[in-house]
């Protein structure tokens, strides 16, 4: 059972791109010595001390809990937004999953709505303005009724919990062929729409926030699925089904235009 | 200076109700004239700046991530404390506020945790009104669990997402609040510096963290909710950029720190496996409910544990307290794990582990149950650590998770330097010497959504303020003294990257400060930070430009504070000679090595005032004075 802490090399090609308004480009990069026990993040951590050492400009990319639930890290590594393994983040991505000698292409994020800031930073704002077009309940802080005052189904509390789940990290939108970001905004409004204390606000929320996702510069949904598949809390397209409800009620029965 | 709490007088029940008809009220037309700046999004600054928004003042909020909704608090997975007594078990207000006292060792003010406990059944309502998805029992009302400390079921959660589900129910006010126009957030921001006129806390200088260029805003009042420093230990469940930053900078205008060095050590984290190791995964408390925690008996045993028959096994927690067995409070269960480690009977890779075996559980329960309850946790495991924990035990070792010290506050969370107010994590009010699983999501939201949008208004309505704009003399001194410091960073050129720093001050405040700590221990700690702060200075390497997105450079600037805090958690932690929740020190404890309080000696808030670098902080008291609860030494046996 003692693993010996096993060492590997590997080559990465990465994309380093200056600013938002610079070409970018692949540079190979050696990441040797890695121990399979660190996380893709510290084997960049690593290859970063190595840089700074050798003088160099070290790789830009966010990241922060580390854990897998703030959403700030993401990559598209070989083609997969967050890497080869499901229902995972970047951070939680461990190196165990490669082998020695093996070559890695690592990437943005990349979308139309999501400029790049440098190397593997994005700006994923937009997702801030979509939520901010009604992904709340209007209810301020003081006149609310007990809390137990309007009973949810317990089926309905932990479907409203699966859409709730979404950490905002954009890998829905980096794997989607038409950069759509329909994912993220069917989590939100399912959430709501399933609960009572979203309801009265359901046919405003649904069409505001799919105007502004347009707005932003998000493609459409092509039933591609490669959202969910990328989805690393495993939100399923079922929450899509529920906005395109949604979006059709409101756009039909409403008076919210 | 006299540091005045301003508790308000009269029975503890109604101190609250009677402080709110007190402070003077701000007319609601005149509300829009104040302008307050928000630091930090977590659960108290989104809570915070959503509230003063909806009341009609003019918030401006800042944080370091790149958008609100990734503040740390987001982490928190167990739970949130309320005192409903949905589950009809003779819960209260006041049971809640005595558990909270008790967990915190005697070290928290009565009125505060009392008034957290008011608020806390306030918290669940707005909540559940917002859309937060609880977990709720067949008949469609709230699910409670129980949580350590606590012999009442009073905790509410969303799987093991709590924080999450809670932070973006307060992020979403806070973007409703942006949409309306009350708010405006600048996001990817780091404080530098707090900008304090004529006494009063009117700005702060941020850095722009894309293109390195630093701000000024001038504000009425200004809001640090910008969460602890666990990240002084280098590993801990904290994310990257939780750091003391912030209210070390204030502390440097004049705001004074309290209780530094009580700190929360959690026994449940996935231990660490090597050098490259940047941060600790902690796994939930409530696996102690149905996990035994064993070593092996006899000190270099590397048999693999299924090898190891029962008789050569030590249950330790189970033998030593056999009352509470495996679920003994976090501060007893962390040390005693070191204590086994410390005697060589450590096991994995480190010798730095010890087991939490659930195999009992699955032969009573079923693998299916257990699954049931704690897949999710499990599955975590696995991948970090590719072990199954149904097949073989989980390895856990203590790591720093949470701080009760911050910055000292008076009743009405507002710091020693008028205008600035400090909630949640950042300030030091209401968790004494250790904090109680599942309230600091309680305190992070009962100070933004219930506590500040009074007390704020409470100060604007009995206070001068002077016009002040961003052009004022004072942001030009606090800018050129942060450009002056970036410069300085900037120019070193040596030959250690700052992570190489982080991680050996870390090592020395684990050994020293961490989970036991000595005199000698502390003052020969003393020494090698000065050492490592001297080399800091002379051979930092900082690549790149200060105009760019530099993340070694902003670590550089976290880490020269850190450097400097983590002596003034030294000196703390020598000072307070007695051992007290997370704060053990090994001179005082008792005949079978528990913890000893000194009542007579320690029963006060120690705040430290800044005097000018290298010189010795002023020390000041603030007694504490108990006439709700008896003090008692807590007996886990």
């Amino acid at each position: 059972m003692k693993k010996l802490a096993k060492s590997i090399n590997l080559t990465l090609k990465i994309w380093r791109q200056a600013g938002p308004e610079v070409k970018g480009h692949f540079e190979t990069i050696a990441a040797e010595n890695i121990s399979v026990h660190m996380s893709f993040i510290e084997m960049l951590d690593t290859v970063n001390e190595q840089l700074t050492l050798d003088g160099k400009d070290p790789i830009a990319f966010d990241n922060d809990c580390r854990e897998g639930i703030c959403g700030t890290c993401g990559a598209v590594v070989d083609g997969r937004a967050h890497g080869p393994q499901k229902a995972s983040t970047l951070c939680q991505l461990h190196m165990r999953q490669f082998s020695d000698g093996d070559t890695i292409v690592v990437e943005p994020f990349r979308a139309r709505a999501f400029k790049v800031i440098k190397d593997l930073v994005v700006d994923r704002s937009p997702f801030d303005k979509i939520i901010q077009a009604g992904g709340y309940v209007s209810v301020n802080t003081g006149g609310a009724p007990d809390g137990n005052a309007i009973p949810i189904p317990q089926e309905i509390a932990e479907k409203a919990m699966d859409a709730a789940a979404c950490i905002g990290c954009g890998a829905c939108v980096a794997a989607c062929p038409s950069a759509s970001a329909m994912l993220f905004v069917s989590g939100k409004i399912s959430q709501l729409a399933l609960l009572p204390q979203g309801k009265p606000e359901a046919a405003g929320r649904a069409l505001k926030m799919v105007r502004t996702m347009d707005k932003c510069g998000f493609g459409n949904c092509s039933n591609h699925r490669e959202c969910e598949n990328a989805c690393p809390k495993e939100l399923t397209i079922v929450n899509i089904a529920r906005l395109n409800r949604q979006f059709f009620k409101a756009s039909f029965f409403s008076d919210e235009i | 200076m006299q540091l005045e709490a301003k508790i308000p007088a009269g029975p503890l029940t109604d101190k609250w109700d009677r402080h709110r008809f007190e402070l003077k009220l701000v007319n609601p037309a005149n509300k829009r004239k104040f302008e307050i700046i928000v630091v930090g999004t977590g659960l108290a600054g989104a809570s915070a700046s959503a509230s003063l928004a909806e009341l009609g003042y003019r918030v401006k909020t800042f944080c370091i991530q790149d958008t609100p909704r990734r503040a740390h608090s987001i982490a928190a997975q167990g739970g949130i404390n309320a005192a409903k007594n949905y589950t009809n078990e003779g819960d209260s207000i006041w049971r809640l506020f005595y558990d909270t006292v008790k967990g915190g060792d005697f070290r928290a003010r009565e009125a505060n945790v009392y008034r957290l406990a008011q608020l806390s059944n306030q918290i669940i309502d707005h909540c559940v009104a917002q859309g937060v998805p609880f977990a709720r029992d067949y008949g469609g009302l709230l699910a409670n669990r129980s949580f350590g400390g606590a012999q009442v079921c009073r905790t509410f959660y969303a799987r093991g997402q709590t924080g999450q589900q809670l932070l973006l129910g307060a992020y979403s006010a806070l973007m409703r609040q942006v949409a309306a126009g009350g708010v405006t957030v600048f996001p990817r921001r780091e404080l530098l510096d707090l900008v304090v006129v004529n006494g009063q806390a009117r700005g702060i200088v941020v850095r722009n963290l894309i293109n390195g260029g630093l701000e000024q805003h001038a504000a009425d009042a200004v809001v640090m909710s910008t969460g602890g420093y666990g990240n002084v230990y280098y590993l801990s469940t904290n994310a990257e950029s939780s750091n003391v930053g912030a209210i070390f900078r204030a502390y440097k205008r004049g705001a004074m720190f309290a209780n530094p060095c009580f700190t929360q050590i959690h026994p449940t984290c996935i231990p660490h496996t090597g050098e490259h190791q940047s941060k600790l995964t902690l796994m939930s408390e409530s696996l102690r409910n149905d996990g035994r925690v064993w070593v092996p008996r006899s000190p270099g045993d590397i048999r693999d544990p299924q090898d190891i028959p029962e008789e050569d096994r030590d249950y330790y927690l189970e033998q030593r307290y056999p009352s509470f067995g495996n679920l003994v409070p976090r501060d007893v269960a962390s040390r005693a794990a070191k204590a086994q480690c410390d005697e060589g009977k450590g096991v994995g890779l480190t010798r730095c582990a010890v087991y939490l075996d659930f195999s009992d559980a699955i032969k009573r329960d079923g693998k299916d149950v257990i699954a049931k309850k704690y897949g999710n946790l499990f599955d975590m495991y696995q991948r970090i650590t590719d072990d199954s924990p149904y097949e073989k035990p989980m390895m856990i070792y203590p790591a720093s998770h949470y701080t009760m010290g911050g910055l000292w506050v008076d009743y009405n969370l507002m710091s020693t330097i008028p205008g600035l107010f400090v909630l949640g994590e950042a300030n030091f009010s209401d968790h004494g010497a250790n904090r109680l699983g599942a309230s600091a999501l309680m305190q992070g939201l009962a100070d933004g959504y219930f506590v500040i949008p009074y007390t704020i208004g409470g100060y604007f309505a009995g206070t001068e303020l002077a016009p002040l704009s961003a052009d004022d003399a004072a942001f030009k001194d606090a800018t050129q003294s942060a450009t002056e410091n970036i410069a300085k960073l900037m120019s070193i050129r040596g030959t250690r990257t700052v992570d190489s720093f982080a991680r050996k001050l870390g090592q020395i405040m684990w050994n020293y400060c961490g989970m036991s700590r000595n005199e000698a221990g502390l003052k020969k700690a003393l020494g090698l930070i000065q050492d490592l702060r001297s080399e800091f200075w002379e051979n930092l390497l900082v690549p790149g430009t200060d105009k760019d997105y530099n993340k070694s450079l902003e670590k550089a600037g976290r880490q020269a504070d850190t450097l400097e805090f983590a002596e003034l958690m030294i000196l703390d932690a020598l000072d307070r000679s007695e051992s007290c929740g997370g704060h053990f020190r090994e001179e005082s404890q008792t005949d079978d090595g528990e913890a000893r309080r000194d009542d007579e000696n320690f029963a006060h808030v120690s705040v430290w005032e800044y005097t000018g670098a290298g010189k010795r902080p002023t020390f000041h008291k603030e007694p504490l004075v108990f006439e709700n609860v008896q003090l008692s030494q807590r007996s886990y046996k």
